[in-house]
């Protein structure tokens, strides 16, 4: 019998952690080996599967941050710790850690595109990526939809963190605009020395990546995550295919002189 | 080894081909094709010689054999997480070179692409047989531009011809059980060696097509309906679903349903962010998937010209003279 590599495995939910109305950390209990930018197939039987990437892993857990949006989403946030769901994978590439290896990183998040990041920066944060600097830049739309806020928080004690939120509010004393007004802002040492990270809303890739350009980071230096629709994860359904590539095979992760080879 | 058998006697090698295997072939549906008043000619599970059609080409393709159009992939119980099992016998299908040569893409997909294997789609595929039947073209088929008009893959080959059958066996199984019924005789399968159409399939297709007006065509015409996808016999997109049954919540399924990038949905996302909405995108998509992309990773090109989708379209969209377009372009792109 060969393996059935649909075949989901059951797992605990450890903790959840809300991170705003509709984000939600699960931490699973799990062996499972993953890198940062990869991803999962989640999913609760007679409702359905979704991929979903990890934010977070450590000894015997990972964590998955899910917004709700819609049917398979919806479902597990009515789920509480101690019940399960069922996961696959892990599937995609990861971010090149050895491309990142004694360089300067530039990351650039838009909204929920922090997740997938988060655990690359903790590692940073935990001394156990080897990188000579990290700056965050993080949009959000508004102050309520800020992720991990005690992670910035704590974060920016160690290297610079810059947010910015789309809508002010009246309590919101930070920065008010889009990332790429951050990126035009940058003053970047070691041109050639630097690399970049931007995972996003389509749009958001889109001009942040412009603006990085701009700056004179070299289109091989700057790597993007994308985003497809995906209904298996393991290149056989055919949704997440532009031109001979698959975005579930050989990315979501893609080095930008790559991604701009992809045309939809 | 070649035979001729008289018709008869087909017929009962035919009987006792069947108590071993499933056999598919080309059959007429009555009243079932795309216009009233017209039949479909379609792949069926055939029980006698008699019902197969020599001298049409099927409407749809036979990829639904390996691959249904719904397939099950777990059952879910309150607990538990199970697989379909059920054992069948071994297929024979009944298939011209063009769509036995189709299969290598089902197969490249399936079983070959990305890290894993297929399961769902080898079992299947692993019990298939292959009765070649001989071609002298159809309307709108340019299978010899492809090199799709001969093959290699096939266990035996018949032709029907006024009172006999003529075949030849390659599979050392099917020797004896062919040479019980028929005389020896000289017997090579026979092909289209040209077809009514005959093109360039482009070499070389450069990003520039992508910015063409020639898709604006197709925006105005194609309404999105997908056909040309359903009876393509290399299109192998699915989506996956999960159902629960009506007379009990806790009892359900997953599975997967045929998928099509003409249709709106496709690359649709959470939040309602969607790539190519326009009909000549999706056009555009579609076409350098059948001739350029796929070749770009597996070194072969997955349209197989049967032309099928040509047949399909109600709105007379072909795929041939498609091609023969961005041939066109891409020749005087090369002369600036
Ligand atoms: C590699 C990757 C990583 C991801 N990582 C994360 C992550 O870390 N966290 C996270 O929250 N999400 C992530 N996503 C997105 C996540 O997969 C989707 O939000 C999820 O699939 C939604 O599933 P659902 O069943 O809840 O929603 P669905 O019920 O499928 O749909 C949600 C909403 O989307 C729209 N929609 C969906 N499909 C269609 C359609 N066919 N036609 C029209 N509208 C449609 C509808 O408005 C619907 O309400 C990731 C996606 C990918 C590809
Ligand atoms: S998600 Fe199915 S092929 Fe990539």
């Amino acid at each position: 019998m060969i393996r059935n590599p649909y075949m989901p495995q059951e797992a605990e939910i450890l903790k959840i952690f809300q991170e705003t109305d509709i984000n939600y950390t699960f931490r699973l209990k799990t062996d499972l080996k993953v890198k940062s930018g990869q991803f999962l197939e989640v999913s609760i039987p007679r409702i359905g599967e979704a991929p979903i990437s990890v934010s977070d892993f450590g000894d015997g857990y990972l964590d998955l941050t899910i917004r709700k949006v819609g049917r398979v989403t919806q479902a597990l946030h009515n789920l509480q710790p101690g019940d399960k769901f069922f996961i696959r994978g892990p599937y995609g590439n990861g971010f090149p850690i050895d491309k990142l290896k004694d360089r300067r990183l530039i990351v650039a998040a838009g909204g929920t595109g922090l997740a997938p990041v988060k655990s690359l920066i903790n590692q940073y944060y935990n001394d156990s990526l080897e990188i000579k600097s990290l700056q965050l830049l993080a949009g959000f739309k508004s102050p309520g939809d800020i992720l991990f806020s005690s992670e910035l928080e704590k974060w920016s004690k160690k290297f610079p963190v810059e947010i910015t939120v789309d809508r002010g509010s009246e309590n919101w004393k930070g920065r008010v605009g889009l990332v790429t007004k951050l990126v035009a802002d940058l003053d970047i040492s070691e041109v050639e020395n630097t690399m970049v990270i931007v995972v996003g809303p389509p749009l958001m890739m889109k001009f942040t990546t412009q603006e990085f350009v701009k700056k004179k980071i070299s289109i091989g230096n700057i790597y993007l995550s994308f985003e497809r629709k995906m209904s298996c994860g393991i290149g056989k359904c055919g949704h997440c295919k532009i031109d001979d590539t698959y975005v579930c095979l050989e990315g979501p992760v893609f080095e930008y002189s790559k991604a701009i080879q992809l045309l939809d | 080894m070649g035979y001729k058998i008289y018709r008869e006697k087909f017929a009962d090698l035919f009987h006792e081909l069947r108590a071993s295997y499933e056999i598919y072939a080309p059959v007429t549906k009555k009243d079932k094709g795309m216009y009233s008043d017209t039949d479909l000619i379609t792949y069926d599970k055939v029980e006698s010689f008699t019902e197969i059609v020599f001298d049409k080409k099927t409407f749809f393709s036979p990829k639904e054999i390996v691959f249904p159009i719904r397939q099950t992939l777990f059952y879910f119980t309150e607990d538990s997480v199970l697989e379909p099992t059920k054992l069948e016998k071994d297929i024979v299908i009944f298939a011209r070179a063009c769509d036995i040569n189709s299969f290598r893409s089902l197969d490249a997909i399936f079983l070959q692409n990305g890290p894993y294997e297929d399961p769902y789609y080898k079992k299947l595929r692993q019990r298939v047989k292959f009765i070649l039947l001989p071609c002298d073209g159809f309307e709108n088929c340019y299978c010899a531009c492809l090199g799709t008009n001969i093959t290699d893959n096939y266990s035996a080959y018949v032709d029907v011809r006024d009172d006999a059958v003529y075949c030849k066996v390659k599979d050392a199984y099917w020797k004896g059980l062919w040479s019980k019924y028929g005389e020896e005789s000289e017997v090579e399968p026979r092909y289209v060696s040209k077809n009514e159409n005959t093109f360039e399939i482009p070499q070389k297709i450069n990003n520039s097509i992508f910015e063409h007006q020639m898709w604006s065509e197709y925006t105005n015409r194609c309404t999105g309906c997908g056909r040309c996808t359903v009876v393509c016999p290399t299109c192998t997109c699915f989506t996956v679903h999960d159902i629960r049954y009506d007379d009990n919540s806790k009892y359900g399924e997953r599975r997967r349903v045929w998928a099509s990038c003409q249709i709106d949905g496709f690359t649709e996302m959470a939040g309602g962010h969607g790539y190519r909405h326009k009909q000549g995108e999706r056009t555009r998509f579609r076409v350098l998937h059948k001739i350029s992309d796929f070749k770009k990773r597996f070194g072969f090109q997955m349209c197989v010209g049967c032309g099928r989708c040509e047949d399909a379209c109600q709105e007379y969209i072909s795929l041939k003279n498609c091609i023969h377009k961005i041939s066109e372009i891409m020749a005087e792109e090369e002369k600036v």
